[in-house]
């Protein structure tokens, strides 16, 4: 167990114009489990891959604990790493996949298939320890590369994509799966992907990145609710937040005639051109006297507990798609024209040329 | 017959050839039941199937029936060329020689095709090394014999050497040796003519396969703490087992059938005489009919498992893919 911490590592593809990954500086805490999200190119799994040593550090460093593992060979950093595809060693046994990092170790058998057992019995993995990879579902070769990681009892799990294989349902499961394990180890993990949603849902805390650039580093919650900027308010969430372009007036908010309520920091920092957003579960549905955003419906989707009406709102200039979360059943209609408005406190305004968040 | 008229004939044979597969074409197409399906697969195998019947399953029998005969073919003799192939001395070499090419052979070629493929793979020159071995592939045995030929010319130790080995050793003031005359190790040389024509064709396979082994696996083997020769025992190998397979069985066949090379070199005299030639010898030179039909058959029955092995594992080979 170990923190981890990057110090202007940067990364740089020889025959590429710009580095991969400029220079990242994060510190991951002992035991945490930190997400890496982003689109794909943003040089998340670069980042990942510089930690566990498949990836040249072209510049700064790279720690785990207080080791510098920088220039180590990956065999070095005791980290153990779960791939998209689980590159499972395919002419091995499930229980040789799994003690195949402790025979190298030169572990004694005996010790080595204790451990293999051990992990496969938290795994539900001990009837298959005999069969070869290509006879296991998707689900258990998953299981099998997660085995792989723990028998090892290394400092740091890194994981990259490893759910990206599995079918829908699966993936929600093993989620849950990962999360569990995790915080029952309580080894520092680095988890890689590019589903929000996976990484709302597993990391104690999340870092966006984009352009081999970081974001924001928060907890999930707090990315959420204060998005630094405009690509984090957009990437986070789903359905994503309602980014509206505005003006700003006299300390308020225009679209169009509405006027969106803004908080005090805001009020006193915008000028010209501004972003406003609102997440598609803080609008308010009000009558048509009262001043909302008109928005006319073009798609509703019922989902059951909720529903999220899809329309545009009918101001001047392009027309903003508007993404409302209605909780009433069937009361809202395709050519149906709804308003809208919100609260001060539920209102994210961003500068529409830097993209930095305004609001407080 | 002069050149022109045989070129006529020529055309002749291709336009046969053509006008045959077109009515046939014609005919079958225009069989729309299933039934007529089958008629169609029957009119495009029929041809090369009686084309193998005649051309190879016909003189196979044949050659089985006279490996059973005498010299002149004239009465049978029972299982004695046989006998005679695995008693009398002359012919207990041949099985010998061939026995040493059948082992060394596909070994070493395969080793240097492997060290060779894995040493030279991801490095900057790749491509130009890989190409230098393969190379002799595109030579013909005979011809790579003729090459090997100068190699190993010999001179006396007091004259102008043109063989290249003999020269060297006389420059560092060896006597020069007989290359291909003394036995037994002149059986030696002629299989690393072999072996330097072979080792192209395991290499490039075998890079081949080394390089579709996903690059996921080599890194998590690195995480697992493998690196160098251990990589190449626990992950590389391993990885390319059937293509190995396939390398190793089809340089055995090659090497259970060489003839051109022993025929060129040697003739097969000097005591490295292998099966092929034997059989070429016997049947043509000596006219022992029955016994060179004999050697014929016997390589056959050698050839054969490993044929059938081989095929079983390229398919394995493919359903890996």
């Amino acid at each position: 167990m170990a923190t981890i911490s990057f110090k202007k590592a940067q990364r740089w593809y020889p025959g590429a114009d710009k580095p991969a990954v400029p220079g990242i500086d994060l510190d991951i805490r002992d035991g945490e489990f930190m997400v890496l999200v982003g689109p794909s190119g943003c040089g998340k799994s670069t980042t990942l891959r510089m930690l566990a040593g498949l990836e040249e550090v072209n510049d700064g460093q790279i720690f785990i604990g207080d080791r510098e593992v920088t220039k180590l060979p990956p065999k070095d950093r005791d980290i153990a790493m779960v791939f998209q595809n689980y590159a499972l060693y395919p002419h091995m046994s499930v229980a040789d996949n799994m003690g195949f990092a402790l025979k190298m170790a030169k572990m004694k058998p005996e010790e080595r298939k204790q451990r293999v057992e051990e992990a496969a019995r938290i795994l539900n993995l001990t009837e298959y320890l005999e069969r070869k990879p290509k006879a296991l579902s998707g689900g258990q070769r998953q299981r099998v590369a997660m085995g792989r990681a723990i028998v090892r009892q290394p400092q740091v799990f890194c994981m990259d994509e490893p759910l990206s294989n599995l079918d829908a349902k699966m993936r929600v499961q093993t989620r849950t799966d990962i999360a569990k394990l995790q915080a029952d180890l309580g080894i520092t993990t680095v988890y890689v992907t590019h589903d929000q949603v996976e990484a709302m849902t597993m990391g104690d805390r999340v870092a966006v990145m984009k352009d081999g650039v970081l974001q924001q580093v928060d907890t999930p919650l707090a990315l959420y609710d204060r998005p630094v900027n405009l690509f984090v308010a957009g990437f986070i969430g789903s359905p994503q937040m309602n980014l509206m372009g505005a003006h700003a007036k006299d300390g308020k908010a225009q679209i169009g005639d509405y006027l969106v309520p803004v908080d005090e920091t805001a009020a006193r920092k915008m000028s010209g051109d501004i972003v406003v957003g609102v997440r598609p579960e803080a609008w308010r549905v009000v009558g048509p006297d009262e001043g909302g955003l008109p928005v006319s419906v073009t798609v509703v989707e019922e989902l059951g507990s909720d529903a999220f009406v899809y329309g545009t709102s009918g101001v001047e200039g392009t027309p903003n798609n508007i993404i409302v979360r209605v909780s009433a059943r069937d009361t809202v209609h395709k050519g149906d024209t709804l308003h809208v408005t919100t609260d001060p406190r539920s209102v994210h305004v961003f500068d529409a040329d830097s993209g930095d968040r305004l609001s407080d | 017959m002069t050149t022109p008229d045989k070129l006529i004939q020529m055309v002749i044979a291709c336009a046969l050839f053509f006008g045959v597969m077109a009515v046939i074409l014609l005919l079958t197409q225009r069989l729309k039941s299933r039934s007529g399906e089958r008629v169609q697969v029957a009119a495009f195998v029929a041809p090369a199937l009686l084309l193998v019947a005649v051309g190879l399953l016909y003189p196979a029998v044949t050659t089985i029936y006279q490996s059973f005969l005498d010299r002149s073919l004239s009465e049978s003799v029972g299982f004695d060329n046989y006998v005679k192939i695995f008693t009398d001395p002359s012919q207990v070499k041949v099985l010998r020689n061939t026995a040493i090419w059948v082992v060394l052979c596909p070994t070493l070629a395969t080793l240097i095709g492997l060290v060779y493929a894995v040493l030279v793979d991801g490095s900057r020159f790749e491509r130009l090394a890989k190409t230098m071995l393969f190379l002799p592939i595109a030579i013909s045995l005979v011809g790579a014999s003729i090459i090997w030929k100068f190699v190993y010319d010999y001179k006396a130790s007091d004259q102008t050497q043109i063989g290249v080995l003999n020269a060297l050793l006389q420059a560092i003031g060896v006597d020069t040796y007989r290359f291909l005359l003394t036995e037994p190790w002149n059986t030696l040389f002629l299989i690393v003519i072999f072996v330097w024509v072979q080792a192209g064709f395991a290499m490039t396979i075998l890079s081949a396969s080394i390089k579709a082994i996903p690059t996921e696996i080599i890194e998590a083997a690195k995480l697992d703490g493998v690196g160098g020769l251990k990589m190449f025992r626990y992950i590389t190998v391993p990885s390319i087992r059937p293509a190995l397979i396939v390398v190793l069985t089809t340089i055995s066949i090659a090497t259970l059938k060489v003839f051109d090379i022993v025929r060129t070199a040697t003739g097969g005299n000097f005591g490295t005489s292998v099966l092929a030639n034997e059989f070429y010898t016997q049947s043509f030179r000596a006219f022992e009919r029955g016994l060179g039909a004999a050697l014929g058959t016997l390589i056959f029955v050698l050839v054969l498992p490993i044929v059938i092995y081989n095929v079983r594992q390229m398919r394995k080979l493919e359903a890996t893919r």
